[in-house]
């Protein structure tokens, strides 16, 4: 298990995984003010929104190489004829994919924080919530981009599947930056999320099973 | 150690490839899979791998596994030798390290050792997935076209790794439509 964690992140690294994510999610933080204009108040109001929606785009960028490449070389035969499970291989996967980009991207929040004008109240709760969240994104990537392995032009489909289901952790994400609410919407959160992690291997792993026949 | 086939059949895509495929391996045996193109050579390994469910018929495998298909399986960024080491650490067999320095030894890949996947010709890719299987030490190897790519000196030498693997109670499943001397294999055409 800790080897295939470890030959994912080298992967991820030499691919330039958490560079991709970081820096796009900062162009997508960086395009609100430029679009709603350098209105301070305003930018602190909806900058923890903000965060949420390029954290949930940048989460989509390293999708569609977590598991169709793998498949494509065998990698997956291989693993199978050693009698590894399925579940565990994708949970693995989804460990290094979060690995690779949820850290990065709550260090990233720190300087989007500083951009958007957010006060270090709201950052915390941003941060608090993306440690949260994230995991439940990172496992969603993975059952996707199983899903979407065998399909002709996955890349299309990739963001057409994730992001619906992505819904709940951004709605109840950004709810935690409500200071009334907030406590209510870390609980939901914590929840979503954990319904992902716990479920995703094995819906991934038998997505993965129906790729290899 | 034993693979046996039990009136096999296989069906892709709504089509019957073959039926009533029967064979038995026993250790130190060899069976060489042949037919023309399409018959189903490739899905026949699959199913002995396990990777595929037969349509009818039984499949007994008794002992690890080691695959060699089209796909190398080896990570294009990594250098030969710690690509090979990622997977022998995942065999059950004991000390991968010393598995892998003979396997590459046994091909002659010492010269490549340090040079990345990607930057491999075909013939020493597939020298190299050979000398995966070789490291498995695996008991039973199932070899999907092993000779492709491969030049007269490579296929002299993947003929001599199944004649050890063999003599040391492996058994080796080929499918080949080139010609590949096992002697004493038996031959199973489709």
């Amino acid at each position: 298990m800790i080897a295939l964690i470890r030959r994912d992140l080298r992967r991820s690294v030499s691919s330039g995984g958490a560079t991709l994510v970081v820096a796009f999610f900062l162009l997508v933080a960086t395009l609100f003010p430029f679009a709603i204009g350098p209105d301070a108040a305003l930018l602190a109001r909806i900058g923890g929104g903000v965060i949420w929606t390029a954290a949930l785009l940048a989460a989509l960028l390293p999708v569609e190489r977590l598991v169709g490449p793998d498949l494509e070389a065998g990698i997956f035969d291989q693993f199978a004829v050693r009698g590894l499970s399925m579940v565990s291989v994708a949970m693995a996967k989804t460990i290094a994919h979060w690995l690779s980009f949820g850290p990065p991207l709550m260090l990233a929040a720190i300087l989007a924080a500083g951009l958007l004008n957010l006060s270090a109240e709201t950052l915390l709760r941003v941060e608090i919530g993306l440690a949260i969240g994230t995991p439940g994104l990172a496992a969603l990537a993975v059952v996707t981009s199983a899903l979407v392995a065998g399909v002709r032009g996955g890349g299309a489909v990739t963001g057409l599947v994730m992001l619906p289901l992505a819904v709940p952790l951004l709605i109840f994400g950004a709810g935690t930056l409500d200071a009334a609410g907030g406590a209510g919407a870390i609980k939901l959160l914590a929840a979503v999320s954990l319904v992902l992690v716990a479920g995703a291997p094995f819906i991934a792993a038998a997505a993965i099973r129906a790729a290899l026949d | 150690m034993s693979l046996g086939f039990r009136d096999v059949a296989c069906v892709r895509g709504g089509r019957l490839l073959f039926s009533h495929v029967s064979f038995d391996l026993a250790a130190g045996d060899a069976a060489i899979v042949t037919g023309p193109n399409g018959v189903g050579k490739s899905s026949l390994i699959r199913i002995a791998a396990g990777l595929l469910a037969p349509f009818e018929g039984r499949v007994a495998c008794d002992g690890d596994k080691a695959l060699l298909t089209e796909a190398a399986a080896l990570d294009a960024e990594r250098p030969l030798v710690a690509a090979l080491r990622f997977w022998a650490s995942l065999d059950r067999a004991p000390d991968p390290d010393a598995r892998v320095a003979r396997a590459v030894r046994a091909l002659d890949l010492d010269a490549l050792a340090d040079i990345p996947i990607r930057l491999l010709s075909t013939g020493q890719r597939r020298r190299a997935s050979i000398a995966r299987v070789a490291a498995s030490e695996a008991p039973v190897w199932l070899l999907d076209e092993p000779a492709n790519g491969l030049d007269s000196v490579s296929v002299a030498r993947l003929e001599a790794v199944i004649a050890r693997h063999r003599a040391g109670g492996g058994i080796a499943l080929v499918a080949t439509h080139l010609p590949l001397g096992l002697p004493g294999a038996q031959e199973i055409a489709l």
